[in-house]
């Protein structure tokens, strides 16, 4: 039941929202169609299902870590924004040098900007026990106008016209295509190979094992001698770390620079990508996939039915919400039961009175 | 400074003010009964693009009201139904529900995009409302007077009537409620449906008062500012209106460095401004939750799913 949920949440999602899109008055199954099976169906969208599943999953290994331990960091959207920032900021500074250093310090420089970010509501929540879901999410919108107003201002493109835009990076910034004349960079590896540790750690070492404690279980937690302020600074650094990573991977992948629209949602989606996975890592990149097909076909879809890109959320919802609901078929057995006739209460004593 | 300069930042403060004050009296009762919704910014933009629709087709303001309401407490029985029968957990089935809302409202409002709509005439006699003074007072939307009104329902229903008292008792300790006889399940139904409800017609004051033209995620996070807003009124409607009050004057600040640019920009850049309101929230939730009477408001059942037994 567990592993089979994700499956029937899926299934569903698309009748439903064939259904919903037929009455808001789009072709229905067109609309299915072009979100989860044309992506699928060309060929040639398998890398970019692939470039665009690899931040999704890279977030979503993340916050299932902090979920395990019912530690909420829902801005993680910020800390991708704060981690490209970071290493978009040691981008412009390496401009006009060359050298195999310099990628790798701006990858650095996008795990350490998204860590620190990260690391504000893992502060406000161990010293003023601020609720870190309000926090995260508050310090996302402070990211996206940090990011407007360097885009726009002191590291606008000088050359790019009027667009708000940082510069193209220059070759020695890109992340290297890994298959040839595909998408796929190096940073799908990457991730890939962080989910496949991630897994590892979560299941063998004794952090997984403390997370997991404490979200489960608090007081034998305590018991244990897990603190609950240091799981909260290591799950928040550690999934700050990685959508900052991811931030960083799509400056110097897909993206090229930073832009007014960098920012593509993932951290949000990501969220549901955990959920979908069972926040288990292995399960995180087969949804991560999932939701990267909505994400291409939202696009397809936008293009055949006009449909505004946006509505890739209603089917995103869609999915956690039957996850959400079958999960009552996990957690109990349900039984169907004739409703016992009613009794007079003075004639049925329970032994205790 | 003229006094007609003040006034008109007034009649701007109170207009951004009041979408975030009627969600968040939603959130506050659901709150109360120990529901958390996270689901506000979405049930937000599906009350707005409902009042927008029903205006730009029946050009009545108050039958969108009417409509923004109804819309918003559908929504928000999807989140009841998942996590008070099915008791999935609150968190992530609200972050589906926001979801849910801006894509459902970008898909339904598409047709709208960029149409204008006329809002409400003023409820008040010209002389009143357009007098140099008087506009401070009678020139506003009917929606401002109405949330005024309701913080004093809220306040006066949850303090001093029975079901009010049932409502407080289902959120402080459901199994005690249940084992009295109230159905908590029932209550915290109602409760969810009142917050979507006044959520609904939040998001129909962004196009009623602030802007009249249909824009995708027009609500721009102020759901998630309602939120923050009831951890900051100590879950008291009172507190919420000065806390709604503050943060409209802090996002009012932002519009007008942005209109007038260079007195504001000189301080700050007018990013900065637009990020202060965000800013100001973590800093307000960090005194709040610091101190002792402000953490130990909180319902007590606040996000737990409650499981009838027996």
């Amino acid at each position: 039941m567990l592993y089979a949920t994700p499956v029937g949440a899926v299934v569903l999602t698309m009748i439903v929202g064939a259904i919903i899109f037929s009455i808001i008055g789009y072709n229905g199954l067109a609309a299915v169609y072009e979100m989860f099976i044309a992506p699928l169906a060309l060929s040639y969208k398998w890398s970019a299902i692939a470039v665009k599943a690899s931040p999704l999953i890279l977030i979503g290994v993340g916050l299932a870590v902090g979920n395990r331990a019912a530690i909420w960091n829902i801005g993680a959207e910020g800390q991708y924004i704060a981690g490209a920032l970071a290493g978009t900021g040691i981008g412009l500074v390496t401009q006009d040098m060359t050298g195999v250093w310099i990628l790798p310090s701006m990858i650095l420089a996008g795990l350490v900007g998204g860590a620190v970010w990260g690391a504000i509501p893992a502060w406000l929540k161990t010293q003023f026990n601020v609720n870190e879901t309000l926090s995260s999410l508050m310090l996302t919108y402070v990211a996206i106008h940090l990011m407007n107003e360097m885009v726009t201002g002191p590291w606008k493109d000088r050359t790019g016209y009027s667009y708000p835009q940082t510069p193209i990076v220059k070759p020695d910034q890109m992340l290297p295509i890994i298959i040839p004349h595909t998408s796929i960079h190096l940073g799908v590896l990457i991730t890939l190979i962080i989910a496949l540790v991630m897994w590892f750690v979560m299941s063998r070492s004794l952090f997984g094992f403390q997370v997991r404690v404490v979200g489960s279980a608090p007081s034998a937690a305590r018991h244990a001698g897990f603190s609950y302020k240091t799981t909260v600074w290591l799950v928040f650094i550690l999934s700050g770390a990685l959508a900052g990573l991811a931030g960083i991977f799509e400056v110097t992948g897909p993206f090229r620079q930073m832009a007014l629209g960098f920012p593509q949602n993932y951290g949000f989606t990501a969220i549901i990508v955990a959920f979908l996975g069972r926040l288990n890592p292995l399960g995180v990149i087969i949804a991560g996939i999932v939701m990267a097909i909505t994400y291409v076909g939202g696009d397809l879809a936008q293009s055949a039915l006009q449909m505004p890109n946006a509505s890739k959320g209603i089917f995103q919802a869609m999915v956690l919400f039957f996850l959400l609901a079958s999960d009552i078929l996990v957690r109990y057995r349900v039984r169907f039961i004739r409703r016992a006739p009613v009794v007079a209460p003075s004639v049925v004593r329970s032994p205790a009175e | 400074m003229s006094i007609d300069y003040l006034i008109a930042i007034l009649i701007t403060v109170v207009g951004a003010s009041t979408p975030i004050l009627l969600a968040g009296l939603g959130e506050l009762v659901a709150e109360k009964s120990g529901v958390l919704n996270l689901g506000v910014e979405g049930m937000m933009l599906v009350g707005a693009i409902a009042g927008f629709a029903t205006v730009d087709l029946t050009g009545s303001p108050w039958l969108a009201v009417v409509v923004a309401a109804a819309a918003g407490a559908a929504v928000s029985m999807i989140f009841a139904v998942l996590t008070l029968t099915l008791s999935s957990n609150q968190v992530a089935t609200g972050l589906a529900l926001t979801i849910f809302g801006t894509g459902l409202s970008a898909l339904v409002g598409k047709p709208f995009t960029g149409r204008g709509i006329k809002a409400f005439t003023t409820l008040f006699p010209d002389w009143l409302a357009n007098d140099r003074f008087g506009r401070a007072i009678f020139s506003y939307s009917p929606l401002v007077y109405f949330s005024f009104i309701m913080v004093g329902v809220v306040w006066w229903f949850l303090n001093r009537t029975r079901p009010g008292l049932i409502l407080r008792a289902v959120g402080e300790n459901d199994l005690s409620a249940h084992s009295i006889g109230y159905s908590v399940i029932g209550v915290r139904y109602a409760a969810v449906a009142f917050g979507g409800a006044m959520a609904g017609i939040g998001g129909a004051a962004f196009p009623l008062i602030l802007t009249p033209l249909w824009a995708e995620g027009l609500t721009g996070g102020r759901g998630w500012i309602a939120i923050a807003l009831v951890v900051f009124a100590g879950w008291r409607p009172l507190r919420l209106l000065a806390g709604a009050y503050l943060f409209g004057l802090l996002s009012t600040l932002e519009l007008y460095a942005k209109a007038s640019g260079s007195i504001y920009t000189a301080i700050l850049p007018s990013e900065a401004w637009a990020a202060l309101p965000y800013i100001a929230t973590i800093v307000v939730l960090a005194v709040i939750s610091a101190s002792k009477a402000g953490a130990g408001n909180a319902p007590q059942c606040l996000g737990k799913p409650f499981v009838a037994s027996g």
